[in-house]
């Protein structure tokens, strides 16, 4: 176990140093000039050439990214090349709404896709079942920005049930995180759906129900948690489409987390704070990863760590 | 030595010698305006800075203006200069001295008086180049400007303290612009001891003068404004509060004013609304309409065939269909004829521009040895309108034969391209076109048309560089004598339509301003589409329902 938690843990270093070297390439290779986006449009060359110099950008990619890493070691992620303020200290501030929305996301996603599944599946075959099969699909594949748009003008302009966007109550929370949820739920449901199936072919499952047990004990109390364990394994990985899905809702809804900063500081060309972000996201999926891999066998003994 | 004094560019000398300079600047103040109240604006994007010196994007330099205050300014809702922190100034008549006599009593945020030395250390902090100053080049009048530029001097050796009230500055050519350079917030005085304690975080911990001060800050959230009562300016500002809310979609921001909760959407009407607005009598009503410093226009490489060829270009401006373009962005917009927008000092009235004539741009291209047209390629910026309107203009440059293909990047790249003299044939400059810094037509000669800015990197996307022009714009910017500032302008007025003969870019429009209000905002609708502030200004205006 141990071994394997080592090796792993290397393994995500790796991951992350890749992430790094690939964002930082692709930044570099980008055709805008970053320098000039500071230095404004009536900067003479000389402004130009001196914040290139200050900012180090006129040392050879190697140099530069060696850098980098050196002081991201330190935890130091450089400053805003606009903002002119520390990326980690930009990052920080916005990390704990995107983490509640990702937490009301999870809910909204467990919620709304675990008890479809399991209609479903008990009602299978049925109309429910293909209806609700036909909800998850439009689930998964509706766009989240149209989602967002819709909910906030049913709910909050024509219901007024909730605030128009912003950040603070839990009434500001409800709609994104269940924008973010509607895409999750489709795929839980989905999920749920057939690992229910499964349990429900088991022996025992049959048993239970020679021995003349209640139908609504053997699907909770014997059936259910069998069936939901792999699912909730799956929310490691989930954080992975979190993180696309954040920049899109957050930017609806006027949440303000990482999403929202990285969207703003990829229309501005700002190197820094782009890095940052995508780092802070790489390590988020890294360690859902790793926490879904290392909870897996507790869930499931037949999984065995090696 | 004769001197001549002057308060603002546009007063008689009958006023000045009657010694009205500082009753002006109070005689500004609404009398119907209510004291008191709370605002609230919302913006998409991030405040990015509120250190004056940073400070360049048209979101934060208005709530910059706010928070601190320069020696000279603007008469609200226009482009009339005024003295500010200054009290009177006065011009050599060489045109190379300029001497400011400062207002007394006016105080920092934090309690301590304004004086000269402030100003100077001000002025010596935005042109070091440790300061990464985006306007630092608008001060290359000032004498020293060249060492502190070059990191051989600590500071301009041509802001000269003459005692605590009086700054005196010392140019190296007769510069008629510099009254203006003195209102750019660029040359906004800072206290030297707030931004040493805060270092490069002064930008979130703004100090200044200004009619308010900054009273909250929370990242990606808000930013709240709060009245200064100590503002030297009595009576001003009228608000006791402003909340920015940071985040917003334009199209949520305008549900949220429509049920009230806020009172002027930052970013505008969003265009896919426009219309529905405009439609709707209630909503119309509190929409202000008003011109803006801006050229929408294409740049053609001269550098780069057929383009250097000028009866290629002047087929270019006759082939595009103006009118049509404007109804793309809904009719926002005016049609353009000249570089200049109309409300600019030296637009050309009289000037009559290319007509839109498909059959003479035709012959034109064939007399220039293309009668069966050419391929080439526009640039464009890749949010909407601006690829629609791209569309438009290769349409209408298909109809006399040349056929050029789009590239619609993202803004940087766009700005990469022209900046590279063999990187785009020809650019719609739409997102990323030309808005004034100050109301002065020089600024949109020197960066865009003149030889300064037709370098790599440069904004001179046409490559056009005709020495003689550059000689004739300085010799206007060297007519300082604000009395002959007519003069100057017809000067201004001719070195454009000289510029129009060569046809470097085809204008195309002048977008217009729509500002939309909350029914309980009051005050002059001038102050809701002011020429320098952007969405508004803020000192000025006041909510109608305060008791």
């Amino acid at each position: 176990m141990i071994a394997y938690l080592g090796r792993r843990l290397i393994q995500s270093l790796l991951i992350l140093l890749g992430v790094s070297l690939i964002t930082f390439a692709l930044l570099y290779l980008l055709p805008a000039d970053p320098v000039r986006q500071i230095a404004g449009r009536s900067a003479t060359p000389q402004t130009v050439e001196n914040i290139r110099q200050q900012l180090g950008l006129d040392q050879p990619f190697v140099v530069q990214y060696w850098r980098y890493l050196t002081k991201l070691v330190s935890g130091d992620l450089g400053r805003s090349y606009i903002q002119r303020s520390e990326v980690t200290e930009l990052i920080v501030s916005r990390l704990p709404a995107s983490l509640l929305l990702m937490v009301g996301a999870i809910l909204c996603e467990l919620l709304i896709g675990l008890s479809m599944g399991l209609i479903a599946a008990i009602k299978r075959g049925s109309a429910t079942d293909q209806t609700l099969m036909v909800a998850s699909f439009v689930g998964v594949s509706a766009p989240q920005f149209v989602v967002g748009l819709l909910l906030l003008y049913v709910f909050a302009v024509r219901l007024s049930w909730f605030p128009i966007g912003g950040y603070g109550t839990w009434r500001h929370l409800v709609l994104p995180s269940l924008t973010m949820g509607i895409l999750g739920a489709g795929w839980y449901a989905r999920m749920m759906r057939s690992s229910m199936i499964d349990v429900l072919r088991q022996d025992y499952v049959r048993t239970a129900r020679a021995k003349g047990l209640a139908r609504s004990a053997i699907i909770f109390r014997h059936a259910l948690p069998n069936a939901i364990l792999p699912v909730i394994a799956m929310i490691g990985i989930d954080i992975g489409i979190f993180m696309g899905g954040i920049v899109v809702v957050e930017s609806v809804f006027g949440w303000p987390g990482i999403g929202q900063l990285a969207w703003q500081a990829i229309q501005r060309v700002d190197i820094p704070i782009i890095m940052g972000v995508t780092l802070v996201s790489a390590f988020a999926i890294v360690l859902g990863n790793l926490l879904a891999d290392i909870i897996a066998p507790f869930i499931d003994p037949r999984i065995k760590l090696r | 030595m004769k001197k001549f004094l002057a308060s603002t560019v546009a007063a008689s000398a009958l006023a000045l010698m009657l010694g009205m300079t500082s009753a002006r600047a109070e005689d500004a103040v609404d009398p119907n305006a209510k004291q008191g109240g709370a605002i609230t604006i919302t913006y998409k994007d991030d405040v990015a800075t509120l250190d004056p010196a940073i400070g360049y994007d048209w979101q934060n330099w208005s709530m910059i203006k706010s928070l601190f205050d320069g020696l000279m300014d603007y008469e609200p809702g226009t482009t009339n200069l005024k003295p500010d922190l200054a009290e009177s100034y006065e011009i050599a008549p060489d045109g190379k001295t300029f001497t400011f006599k400062l207002r007394h009593g006016v105080k920092f945020h934090n309690g301590r008086e304004m004086t000269a030395d402030d100003v100077k250390y001000s002025l010596d902090r935005v042109t070091n180049p440790k300061t990464q100053s985006p306007g630092a080049g608008f001060f290359g009048s000032i004498k020293g400007y060249d060492d502190v530029a070059a990191g051989k001097a600590e500071g301009l050796s041509g802001v000269i303290v003459v005692d605590p009230y009086t700054v005196k500055f010392e140019l190296t050519r007769p510069d008629a612009t510099f009254l203006h350079v003195m209102a750019i917030n660029f040359s906004h005085v800072v206290p030297k001891e707030e931004v040493e304690k805060y270092g490069a975080d002064f930008g979130k911990h703004p100090v200044g003068t200004g009619a308010f001060k900054l009273a909250e800050w929370t990242l990606g959230q808000r930013i709240v404004f709060e009245r200064n009562a100590d503002y030297w300016h009595k009576g001003l500002p009228h608000l006791d509060k402003i909340t920015f809310e940071i985040g917003q979609e334009p199209i949520v921001a305008l549900l949220r004013l429509q049920k009230g909760e806020i009172d002027v959407p930052g970013d505008g009407i969003p265009p896919a609304k426009f219309q529905e607005v405009m439609a709707d009598p209630e909503q119309k009503a509190r929409v202000v309409e008003g011109g803006q410093l801006h050229t929408g226009y294409v740049t053609m490489n001269t550098t780069m065939a057929p383009f250097d060829n000028v009866k290629v270009r002047q087929a270019v401006n006759m082939a595009l269909n103006k009118a049509r373009i404007i109804q793309i962005i809904n009719g926002r917009a005016v049609p353009a004829n000249q570089p200049l927008p109309p409300s600019m000092p030296g637009y050309d009235k009289e000037y009559k521009g290319y007509p839109y004539d498909v059959a003479k741009a035709k012959a034109l291209l064939a007399e220039a040895g293309h009668p069966d047209g050419f391929d080439t390629q526009l640039f464009a910026m890749n949010t909407d309108p601006n690829p629609r309107i791209a569309q438009a203009i290769q349409q209408d440059l298909a109809a006399i034969g040349i056929k050029a293909s789009i590239q619609s990047l993202a803004q940087a790249n766009v700005i990469a391209a022209g900046g590279d003299k063999a990187g785009a044939p020809m650019i719609w400059s739409g997102g990323m076109a030309w808005i004034a810094d100050f109301p002065d037509p020089s600024n949109f000669y020197g960066p865009i048309l003149g030889c300064a800015g037709a370098v790599p990197g440069g904004w001179n996307w046409s490559w056009y560089c005709n020495k003689d022009l550059d000689a004739k714009a300085a010799e206007a910017d060297s007519v300082v004598d604000p009395a002959k500032a007519g003069e100057r302008d017809k000067m201004w007025s001719a070195i454009y339509d000289k510029v129009m003969e060569d046809a470097p870019w085809a204008p195309v429009f002048n977008e217009q301003r729509f500002t939309m209000k909350s029914a309980r905002m009051g005050g002059a609708d001038n102050l809701y589409v002011d020429p320098v502030h952007i969405p508004i200004n803020y000192d000025n205006v006041y909510v109608k329902d305060v008791q």
